[in-house]
């Protein structure tokens, strides 16, 4: 039994599989063999099982429609069968009479460094490729079973860290909790917990090393604590508290079609927030009024390229229609700072949070832009479809942001291709937004106030950094009184506001955001019945 | 022994997957397939070092094919550069 203590960003509680989630460039130990040949014939085994794995992985990405992931592990199934790659692992372990691990890893940045050195691109890409099967089959060799998310049960995912990158990759259907040992309580991986909901925990003292894959556990979000091998009492302790939690989760569920309607009849709108096409089923699963903020940004990551128009627009097109009536309020790529894709070659930047991001890479490279817009324009046809611009500081961006839509506007009028022009609105997510929201208001259909941004830049505090943890206070005053400010500026010119940050979702601050006067609160899809029952509450 | 040389006509070049599957055609055959390009050259049944040519479009590549079955070998890969590369 190992028992830890950490931070919990997301409550709930589960026990399960534990699944190791390890740096892929781990180092790999050389240490000499007795018996050439059988080393062979274990390499041999393993190319074996990752072959398999690799014809499953494949499988696995044509179902799912995947037709460029599926490409990618067509090529990598093909580099664990070239002849001088498995020959090269074979005389190395021959020769220098070491293991197969190592044989395969120094083989595969041999390879990998063939590849970086070429001048084409798209084959200095492949590097990558190589790696990552060198990866997968020298942690086959070491019995390290963590290789594959495909082929995992539903597992509780313990790791150093996450990047966003890593967890838009992942299977929804097999994350029981997070339990990492960095992170922030404000991290992509606390926003993803908080949608799937999901227990988690960051800035967990333990030992990686200590733990395996497929030992059992026991995730307490609620207590903030995580026990490796739990006894049979704690199991029984564990699995009280569980039926506890799903008899309040069933009680929750009674108000499904219920109205968001104080006693004193005050109504506000309930939506929620999603980060890819996927989380569709967790907005209707809780009953929200719409989409308050669906994160575009999962279209960019994890790619090795820019999403086309009709990617795009087959993507926005399946919400909208899946929504119905319900509004869809979809956020115009907000890449940079925390959230990189390599291809958009943003460099490295002192300052990321306040550097070229958002809105920013919009107007300054409009191809970019243009061709979500297209997208989105013509996605409007299908649904209740709203787009916000995320990043604002001043009034001239919007006025080039309308230059910009009314050209695309324009193209697609003269091309012939069916389109809505949609309800347009803004993020207020800085102090300057904030500031000046009286002009902005005159220029936009509505405000969407996000919190955790606004919240960092009020503050000067950054939302990665654990250290400040202690300094960072959500109910600053600061915040409130600039949210009235802006509820205020926009109900003058007759605009509605919404919040869709983290503070949406604060149980404590709900009836303040009432009384604000506040329209719509955009919450994680699961705060959303929590919310209804607390408004029904007042 | 044979030899033929073709132009490269896809786009990207000898990329990853028609690499691939230029692989698998050359492997149905007994006779010794090289593929030479940019002064180097590669064992057509070797996936890396075929892709390690870097051969872009507009390229030549010089097929030379020897064995029991060049004939059919040659054919074989004629057609396959022809219908995808």
């Amino acid at each position: 039994m190992m028992k830890f203590s950490g931070k919990p960003v997301y409550s709930g509680i589960v026990m399960g599989n534990v699944a190791v989630l390890r740096d892929s460039r781990e180092q790999v130990r050389r240490h000499r063999v007795e018996d050439v040949e059988s080393e062979i014939a274990r390499v041999q085994t393993a190319i074996q099982k990752t072959a398999e794995q690799l014809a499953e992985l494949y499988e696995k990405a044509q179902k799912e429609g995947g037709e460029s992931s599926a490409a990618i592990v067509e090529v990598q199934q093909m580099m664990l069968e070239d002849e001088d790659y498995l020959d090269a692992v074979y005389h190395i372990i021959r020769t220098e009479t070491v293991n197969g691990e190592y044989a395969v890893s120094v083989t595969g940045d041999n390879f990998a460094r063939m590849f970086e050195d070429m001048e084409d691109e798209y084959m200095r890409g492949r590097a990558a490729d190589v790696r990552d099967i060198s990866g997968r089959l020298a942690r086959n060799l070491a019995g390290q079973e963590d290789a594959d998310f495909a082929c995992m049960e539903p597992s509780i995912i313990v790791a150093e860290d996450l990047s966003p990158s890593q967890t838009v990759q992942m299977d929804k259907e097999k994350i029981l909790a997070f339990v990492t040992v960095h992170g922030s309580t404000n991290s992509h991986t606390a926003i993803l917990a908080r949608m799937m909901n999901i227990p988690a925990l960051i800035g967990v003292p333990m030992n990686l090393e200590e733990i395996r894959t497929g030992m059992k556990a026991v995730v307490d979000g609620a207590a903030g604590e995580v026990i490796f091998e739990p006894t049979d009492d704690q199991c029984r302790e564990a699995e009280e508290k569980i039926k506890a939690a799903q008899d309040k989760f069933r009680l929750l569920q009674e108000l499904k079609g219920k109205e968001n309607v104080t006693s004193d009849g005050r109504k506000i709108n309930i939506y929620a927030n999603i980060g890819s096409a996927g989380d569709v089923g967790y907005v209707l699963e809780n009953d929200a009024g719409g989409i308050g903020l669906f994160r575009s940004e999962f279209l960019y990551l994890g790619r090795e390229d820019f999403p086309t128009e009709e990617e795009q627009f087959q993507a926005y097109r399946q919400v909208v229609q899946t929504m119905g009536e319900k509004k869809v309020i979809i956020r115009t790529l907000d890449i940079g700072a925390d959230k990189q894709a390599d291809y958009f070659n943003l460099g490295k930047e002192e300052n990321p949070a306040m550097g070229y991001r958002a809105i920013r890479i919009c107007l300054k490279e409009p191809e970019i832009f243009k061709t979500q817009l297209r997208a989105l324009l013509r996605a409007a046809v299908y649904g209740n479809l709203s787009v916000m611009y995320p990043m604002i500081i001043s009034a001239e961006e919007v006025m080039r942001i309308h230059d910009i839509a009314e050209e695309v506007e324009q193209e697609l009028k003269k091309a012939g291709v069916p389109y809505r022009v949609p309800e347009q609105g803004i993020m207020i997510e800085t102090p300057a937004a904030v500031m000046v929201s009286d002009e902005l208001a005159e220029l936009v259909d509505f405000f969407s106030i996000g919190t955790n941004d606004l919240t960092q830049y009020t503050l000067a505090i950054d939302r990665q950094n654990q250290r400040l943890e202690d300094f960072y206070n959500p109910h600053h005053k600061a915040i409130l009184r600039m949210i009235k400010m802006v509820v205020d500026n926009a109900h003058k010119c007759g605009k509605w506001v919404g919040i869709c940050g983290e503070l949406g979702a604060d149980l404590t601050l709900t009836e303040e955001f009432v009384d604000m006067g506040v329209d719509e609160l955009s919450v994680a899809p699961p705060m959303v019945l929590k919310v209804r029952e607390k408004v029904r509450a007042m | 022994m044979k030899n033929f040389e073709y132009v490269i006509k896809d786009s990207v070049g000898i990329h990853a997957r028609p690499a691939g599957m230029l692989v698998k055609e050359a492997k149905k055959y007994e006779s010794r397939i090289v593929i030479g390009a940019n002064g180097k050259s590669a064992e057509a049944t070797k996936l890396m070092a075929v892709m390690g040519l870097g051969v872009k479009c507009g390229q030549t590549v010089t097929v030379t094919v020897e064995g029991a079955d060049e004939d059919a070998a040659c054919e074989g890969i004629r057609a396959f550069l022809e219908s995808s590369l």
